[in-house]
């Protein structure tokens, strides 16, 4: 690991001044030289790979008694940013009211690194792909602009069949990702002029040309907070992976429904492990709503979210995995008791 | 890969950052001026930082580079070496140890983002010469081999009995699934665990 300045920030303004300072305007928020940290598992992890490089450290671990809240009252939910991914998991309200949060959380990591990491970093956390890991390989286009992709050609059974460009193939890793992208989700950002709110789908960014650049947040913005409206007791976290326990997805689905008098009133579909950004299977809403639900329509909805779906060599299995995983996870999602 | 080739290409440069840095960032309480209270010098990331970490009821007094995570400044610097490197990179469980009343993997884990919290290893856990339940449900079941795993498994099996998860074999399983074991005792240390479950909840 290189040397870095560590810095605590006791308070929101300081830890946006000193992140905003170390700023190079050229620089995306993965290169930025301060780069803030809450629980560290991404961030310490990267550095000791020497995959991320920081000048300084912002320790932003003393804002949590203000970021850390759990507000479940009313029909809206908010959500701190330096909430533990351990205790969202736990809460009772999350479990009864949002089952696919509590479960997007509980299925995530092992029970240390939940106690470690934080909702903020969690959907802020970079791909598994081993290309980008392991600095020895010259090519990877999210490391290094314009030096390539070696998983294009290489071993590319993690990798993704959605959202992907010629430029990089590498999966979102994450899982609560997929279940704020799937409840419309608010993200609150902390910067220099305050806080701003936007759609949490607004947040990450499909690599295209560009794929160092992950998020639209600037250097000197935190993620402070996100918030719900509305809750989906019927709704289910659902996760493939080569293990039972602690790994990440091959693929995973987020499902939320509403429905009344048999009738599918509103859907939604997220998707995990496929695709290089959180992805939500507009499509298979749109099949989805006002429909009475049957085995054959999750089957039609869970082949509409992998229409676009593209293999490579070795990750094509992942549409026929995900397209079963969507359409069990629907049937389960069907047949709740709310 | 040289670190010149990717400065040039991202164009920013670490000596220029640091350089500016002491001005920029002055408002920010610097770490390493107890020794040397001059800005420019307080900022130097090579110099090193004092920290104090609370082991196992104990204040320890430290100098460390700010790079030093617990579980180096735990084997390194105060020399307790029960808490295990295995992968260095949050995948084992090997290093868990518990900050506050959680497990956490200490080698992902700065030092000096640890300062002020209570830390406790398998050194803090028995009382004397008496065992905790959990070390000596690992005895009486057999639950390791190479053994180099276990101070980590029993950091965890203590805090995942603590959290409510040692209810069942299955529960067990998922809540101890952060901790490798290469020897495979799996069985036995599900085994140990249910054990000390059972010893701690009649006290």
């Amino acid at each position: 690991m290189r040397s870095f300045l560590y810095q605590r920030a006791t308070d929101p303004g300081m830890a946006v001044q000193a992140l905003s300072a170390a700023a190079a305007a050229n620089n995306p928020l993965t290169q930025a030289a301060a780069q803030p940290l809450a629980g560290g598992t991404t961030l310490i992890d990267l550095m000791k790979l020497d995959v991320m490089r920081p000048a300084a450290i912002v320790d932003i671990n003393p804002l949590a008694q203000g970021w850390s809240g759990i507000e479940t009252g009313g029909e809206k939910l908010r959500l701190g940013a330096l909430a533990k991914m351990s205790d969202v998991a736990a809460h009772a309200d999350i479990q009864r009211h949002y089952p696919v949060i509590a479960n997007s959380l509980r299925l995530a990591a092992s029970a240390q690194l939940r106690n470690m990491a934080t909702l903020g970093g969690n959907v802020m956390q970079r791909t598994r792909c081993s290309y980008f890991r392991d600095i020895s390989y010259q090519n990877c286009n999210k490391r290094i602009p314009g030096s390539g992709c070696a998983a294009m050609d290489g071993v590319n059974r993690m990798h993704a069949v959605l959202g992907t460009s010629d430029q990089c193939i590498a999966t979102y890793p994450g899982d609560f990702a997929q279940a704020l992208i799937a409840l419309d989700a608010t993200v609150e950002i902390t910067g220099k002029s305050g806080t701003r709110s936007m759609p949490f789908a607004q947040l990450h960014k499909a690599p295209g040309n560009t794929p160092d650049i992950e998020t639209t947040l600037q250097p000197g913005e935190l993620i402070s907070a996100f918030s719900i409206r509305g809750r989906w007791p019927r709704s289910v976290y659902l996760k493939a992976r080569d293990r039972q326990s602690y790994e990440f997805a091959l693929s995973s689905a987020a499902i939320a429904l509403d429905v009344q008098d048999g009738v599918i009133r509103d859907a939604r579909v997220a998707l995990g492990g496929v695709a290089t950004v959180p992805w939500r299977a507009r499509e298979a809403e749109a099949l989805l709503k006002g429909r009475k639900f049957d085995n054959g329509l999750a089957q039609r909805a869970a082949d509409a979210a992998f229409a676009d779906a593209k293999g490579r060599q070795h990750n094509s299995f992942k549409i026929s995995l995900g397209k079963r995983l969507v359409a069990r996870a629907l049937q389960q999602a069907s047949t709740m008791e709310v | 890969m040289s670190d010149n080739s990717s400065s040039k290409r991202s164009g920013f440069d670490r000596r220029a950052f640091m350089a500016g840095a002491g001005i920029a960032l002055v408002p920010l309480t610097a770490r390493a001026a107890v020794q040397d209270p001059t800005p420019a010098a307080a900022q130097d990331p090579a110099l090193p930082v004092e920290v104090t970490l609370r082991v196992n009821g104990q204040d320890k007094r430290l100098r460390i580079d700010a790079r030093t995570t617990v579980l180096d400044a735990l084997r390194e610097h105060i020399g307790l070496t029960g808490s295990k490197k295995g992968c260095d990179h949050g995948q084992c469980g090997a290093c868990t140890v518990l900050v506050g009343d959680r497990r956490v993997v200490s080698c992902l884990t700065l030092a000096l983002a640890a300062e002020g919290q209570e830390i406790t290893t398998i050194e803090g856990l028995a009382t004397g010469d008496h065992l905790h339940p959990m070390q000596q449900a690992f005895i009486d079941n057999d639950a390791f081999q190479c053994g180099y795993c276990t101070p980590g498994q029993i950091m965890s099996a203590v805090a995942c009995v603590k959290e409510g998860h040692a209810g069942s074999d299955e529960d067990i399983r998922e809540y101890m699934s952060g901790n490798i074991c290469r020897c495979a005792a799996y069985p036995n240390i599900v085994a140990a665990v249910k054990q000390a479950a059972s010893d701690i909840m009649k006290g």
